[in-house]
């Protein structure tokens, strides 16, 4: 494994919700999680929606203060004290293109924001010449750049989200769901953008999603959650080819096959129920009122990440 | 098998898809450069400021008090400049007092005015008549105009700026600080306004000495008050709007990427949050300017108002009662201007929230 970037350590965020007349219960969105990330290599993190993924990336880029934990920064630790020049080596790419892009301003303002915000660039001049850089980077026309963000499609609204977290070079970005909003078509198109990034400027992605095949195309590993934890962690083609908790089983299992044949053969394992309220967790393992496996241990004690030999670790008592 | 399959499956009549078969391949041209490139032009860039003057023009209420209003500030600039009276000047002819030209009736002359015409003078007309301390009324009039203007504008920029200063940094700290701030919005909402501004306007007359001759002194300490009491009290309406705006906004995933950009909360109020409440600020001035005006105009009539010989509106109304039945023409014209400036501004604060609120977009 290459040089650790981002080291994560028993990150935890929770948020205080009012049950009634002066009494608040944590709600733990994310609950005790542990990754690293090395230089230039993505991390995928995957899981349904409401278990935290994109909580747990806006902690790791201190956008909401953590409650336990730490995260180191190329060595630093950057939970308890002003980041601001932090800000210049982490940046984020948003879910919705539509409303992560200021509607009164230019692509030009836009893209060049963070330049203004760093004072990276000493005049105009060379601030529209990297503006315009960046933009070419993505696959903007130069011509965009005085135009205004709703004048463009869902995929090139991403475009310019990418170049201007890329404007600040920085070594490490969170893609919180950064394809989730576009059709399929686009989002080949922006992954595959992703992917050149990498090889050409070596940034590190923390890379979230719900949709396994996306996060397996893109990722070296992959993390997956439930409900604030961490049950699975491990190289992206071992995880999809021997998945040892249930419930990645159950998501791999669920992933589209554009094959009748294939999918018909297989065997498909649904999930009963629901996900229970992360206000009230099932006490030990926090998948185990849905597991088909589960025993009197289970509910008595939350299983910790093992290693599982390879790099694989996994949070489970039976398997 | 492509032939197979043209004629396996027979053409409904009423479809619409058209039949390959009758095409040949040369039917089908390549499209040239050119052609292409037709395709990919994009609409003509708007900016939101651009869309919504467009819209603005295209509603006939607003056009038309726009242009009531462009007429009203056009007279009460120039026309102090051609005619030739003050508005607290006494009418005289040949530097003699002219006794007679008391409570003239519009577009008349008093007699000896007259025996100067017939010896060749120019008198410029007295358009709205003369009051009863034979003072040019159309002049007076204009004069009034302006100091109602001038107080509605200043009056709104005064609640303009504090309302939003107090509100942005309220809606967009939250919390406790949010909760305490409004506290204190909701006490200054319930005092009385009416009475603190006669309660000011008595105070401040004590305190302010102003040095005769300055715009003040002129305006009066009662007006300096209201500009007070506006500031005071006037701005909780706007804070309160522009703190809503600003909780809403604050939720948009664009000032969660500036804040994950490392920018610091002045620079993100000024350059996303109020930008993107600007709309709403802006019909909300518009319409404050007309209530102010109103407000002066009910203070000058109830006696509290400007300070004489200054005129004002509401002051011009209040004088005109007394000779109501013989000189009705005292009264209509200031109310005909005060109900032409507050409906024409009112009018034009509706078409401009017609056409910049986005929430009306149709």
């Amino acid at each position: 494994m290459s040089e650790t970037l981002v080291d994560v350590r028993n990150l935890k965020q929770y948020f205080p919700v009012k049950t009634g007349f002066m009494k608040t219960i944590p709600l733990k969105a994310v609950d005790d999680i542990s990754f690293t990330i090395g230089k230039g290599e993505t991390l995928g993190l995957v899981g349904e929606s409401g278990c935290g993924k994109t909580t747990a990336g806006r902690s790791i880029l201190r956008l909401y203060k953590p409650t336990g934990g730490e995260v180191y920064f190329n060595g630093e630790l950057i939970t308890d004290k002003n980041i601001t020049h932090m800000r210049k080596k982490m940046q984020m790419v948003f879910q919705d293109p539509y409303s992560s892009l200021d509607p009164r301003m230019t692509v030009e303002d836009i893209i060049g924001e963070p330049l203004d915000v760093h004072k990276l660039c000493a005049n105009r001049k060379e601030r529209r010449e990297r503006i315009l850089e960046l933009m070419d980077i993505v696959g903007l026309n130069a011509e965009h750049a005085t135009r205004y963000a709703h004048e463009f499609s869902g995929g090139q609204r991403q475009r310019i989200g990418i170049a201007r977290a890329l404007a600040v070079k920085p070594d490490f970005i969170v893609c919180d769901e950064p394809v989730s909003a576009l059709d399929v078509s686009i989002q080949a198109q922006v992954i595959n953008m992703f992917e050149e990034l990498q090889e050409k400027l070596g940034v590190a992605y923390l890379f979230i999603a719900h949709d396994l095949l996306v996060v397996h195309h893109i990722s070296k590993r992959i993390a997956v959650m439930y409900l604030g934890k961490i049950v699975e962690i491990a190289d992206a083609d071992e995880l999809n080819d021997h998945p040892i908790h249930p419930y990645t089983e159950s998501l791999l299992s669920a992933v589209p096959i554009p094959d009748p044949d294939v999918t018909r053969a297989r065997h498909r394992i649904i999930l009963e129920g629901d996900v229970p309220s992360p206000l009230k967790r099932p006490s030990g393992c926090p998948f185990r009122t849905r597991c088909r496996y589960a025993t009197e241990q289970c509910a008595e004690e939350c299983p910790p990440l093992t290693d599982r030999g390879g790099d694989h670790l996994v949070a489970c008592w039976v398997k | 098998m492509m032939e197979d399959n043209n004629k396996s499956f027979k053409k409904s009549p009423l479809s619409l898809q058209l039949d390959l078969s009758k095409f040949s391949q040369e039917s089908f041209i390549p499209a040239t450069d050119e052609e292409k490139r037709q395709q990919d032009v994009m609409g003509e860039s708007t900016t939101f400021f651009k869309d919504g003057m467009r819209k603005l023009f295209k509603n006939p209420l607003a056009v038309m008090s726009i242009i009531v209003i462009v007429l009203i500030l056009l007279i009460i600039t120039f026309a102090p400049m051609i005619v030739p009276y003050k508005y607290e000047e006494i009418l005289s002819v040949d530097g003699v007092r002219d006794k007679g030209a008391k409570n003239l009736a519009p577009f008349t002359y008093s007699e000896r005015e007259q025996e100067y015409i017939a010896r060749g003078g120019t008198r410029f007309p007295h358009l709205f008549g003369t009051d009863e301390q034979c003072r040019d009324y159309f002049i007076r009039v204009v004069y009034g105009t302006r100091i109602s203007f001038f107080i509605g504008f200043f009056a709104s920029i005064i609640v303009l700026i504090i309302g939003m200063l107090y509100g942005s940094i309220s809606g967009y700290l939250g919390g406790k600080v949010d909760l305490v701030m409004m506290r204190i919005v909701d006490i200054i909402y319930s005092l009385p306004d009416m009475l603190m501004i006669i309660l000011l306007s008595v105070v401040l007359n004590e305190i302010l000495k102003f040095q005769s001759g300055t715009l003040l002194a002129k305006l009066g300490t009662n007006m300096v008050s209201l500009f007070i009491v506006f500031g005071l009290l006037y701005w909780v309406g706007m804070a309160r709007l522009i703190r809503g705006q600003i909780l809403s906004i604050k939720e948009n995933e664009y000032v969660l990427a500036a804040k994950s950009i490392g920018a610091k909360p002045g620079r993100i109020i000024k350059k996303h949050i109020l930008p993107n409440c600007l709309s709403v600020i802006i019909i909300s001035t518009a319409l404050q300017i007309p209530s102010a005006i109103f407000t002066e105009s009910f203070l000058s009539f109830v006696g509290i108002g400007v300070k004489a010989p200054m005129p004002s509106l509401g002051s011009l109304a209040n004088a005109a009662r007394e000779g109501l039945q013989s000189y009705p023409y005292k009264l209509i014209f200031p109310a005909i201007v005060i109900c032409l400036i507050v409906l024409s501004l009112n009018l034009l604060g509706d078409g401009l929230r017609d056409a910049f609120d986005p929430k009306l977009k149709r």
